[in-house]
């Protein structure tokens, strides 16, 4: 590591903090990584029906948001999913 | 009437033992009548703590399955007559009690004792139940570690659901030199994660292994565990405490005036 680095880099507790706020979202959820699979497939599956889908970059997880009621954060799910080509616009 | 406190943390060896005879000690110094009960059956420890393992003759579960009364089976600190401790079994496991022989047996504590403090098994099985049995506060502990935090937010959900409302967080074996440098989660960085009221910090200090080693708690010494584990006691009777200024230990001026720091 070089001076420069040693300068530029960034403490671990950022890291611990952020990996604990993500994996705390899906315990406080009750989300088990199985189910959060099965989730994933059954989405992979609808939506492939219809377009064909990037499975490499397909991200699914469950994180924190602002409630649009109230004003606690509540738990959605995100789904980040790249499209590779549309199946319905070449018929 | 008295109160049950019940020490708990998810994880193992975070400190759960260590705290509950530091902060029973610090209460006891404060003069109020305390019961120290080890809840941990199979893994007795908090008798080694308070260095009282050669005076048990009767334990938890003997007291349970009535085999003898409780004051038989409590024994005496050896230097604040105030202190008891109730002993766990070590040859039994944790099915030989239930919960509700817990509750019971601190209701009738209740009658004679300010503080019950129940010294809770790692884990969240039948032990951790037979431990919040009958609490009315908790103390929660946790080091700030990702492992400790994951396991203690499990435990705050649990409190929650078996309606213990009144939970409070103690941040263990902080080390500042690492927090100041970035390569630890500060105690603001656990609380905002775990979202619960903080009622200690306690640093991470070599007094602790040399007190446990003497089982002798520290709790009231002139050490930063010491003063950090009476201020607890001192937030838990209501006083308003600050918290210990740990960042000034290493500070360039307080070296250059050793005497002049403040707690």
């Amino acid at each position: 590591m070089g001076l420069a680095d040693f300068f530029r880099r960034k403490g671990t507790s950022s890291i611990a903090k952020d990996r604990l706020k993500l994996v705390l979202v899906s315990d406080r959820a009750g989300c088990s990584p199985e189910i959060m699979e099965q989730i994933k497939n059954d989405i992979i599956a609808v939506i492939s029906k219809y377009i064909e889908i990037d499975l490499e970059g397909l991200d699914i997880k469950i994180a924190q948001t602002e409630s649009e009621s109230n004003n606690g954060t509540v738990p959605a799910l995100f789904a980040n999913i790249p499209i590779k080509d549309m199946k319905a616009s070449k018929k | 009437m008295g109160e049950v406190i019940v020490v708990t943390s998810g994880k193992g060896g975070v400190g759960k033992t260590t705290t509950t005879a530091n902060v029973g000690t610090g209460l006891a110094m404060l003069d109020k009548k305390v019961v120290l009960i080890d809840t941990d059956i199979g893994l007795r420890n908090l008798d080694v703590v308070m260095g009282l393992e050669n005076r048990i003759v009767y334990n938890l579960v003997d007291v349970i399955e009535g085999n003898c009364r409780i004051r038989n089976a409590l024994i005496k600190d050896k230097r604040y007559p105030n202190l008891y401790l109730l002993p766990s079994a070590q040859t039994r496991d944790k099915h030989a009690v239930k919960p509700e022989q817990m509750k019971k047996l601190a209701q009738e504590l209740k009658e004679e004792f300010d503080y019950i403090l129940m010294d809770c098994p790692a884990g969240i099985e039948q032990g951790f139940h037979n431990a919040i049995a009958g609490a009315d506060r908790a103390l929660v502990v946790t080091t700030p570690e990702v492992s400790a935090v994951r396991d203690a937010d499990r435990i705050i959900g649990l409190l929650e659901a078996n309606e213990i409302n009144e939970t409070y967080l103690i941040v263990n074996r902080l080390r500042m030199d690492m927090v100041k440098r970035g390569d630890m989660m500060s105690s603001e960085d656990v609380m905002e994660i775990l979202a619960i009221d903080l009622i200690g910090i306690v640093p991470d200090d070599e007094n602790i292994v040399i007190s446990t080693n003497q089982g002798e708690p520290l709790a009231g010494s002139d050490s930063l565990a010491g003063r950090a584990y009476m201020n607890i006691a001192r937030r838990l009777l209501g006083e308003e405490i600050p918290f210990l200024n740990l960042s000034e230990k290493n500070s360039f001026f307080s070296k250059l005036f050793g005497k002049h720091k403040k707690y």
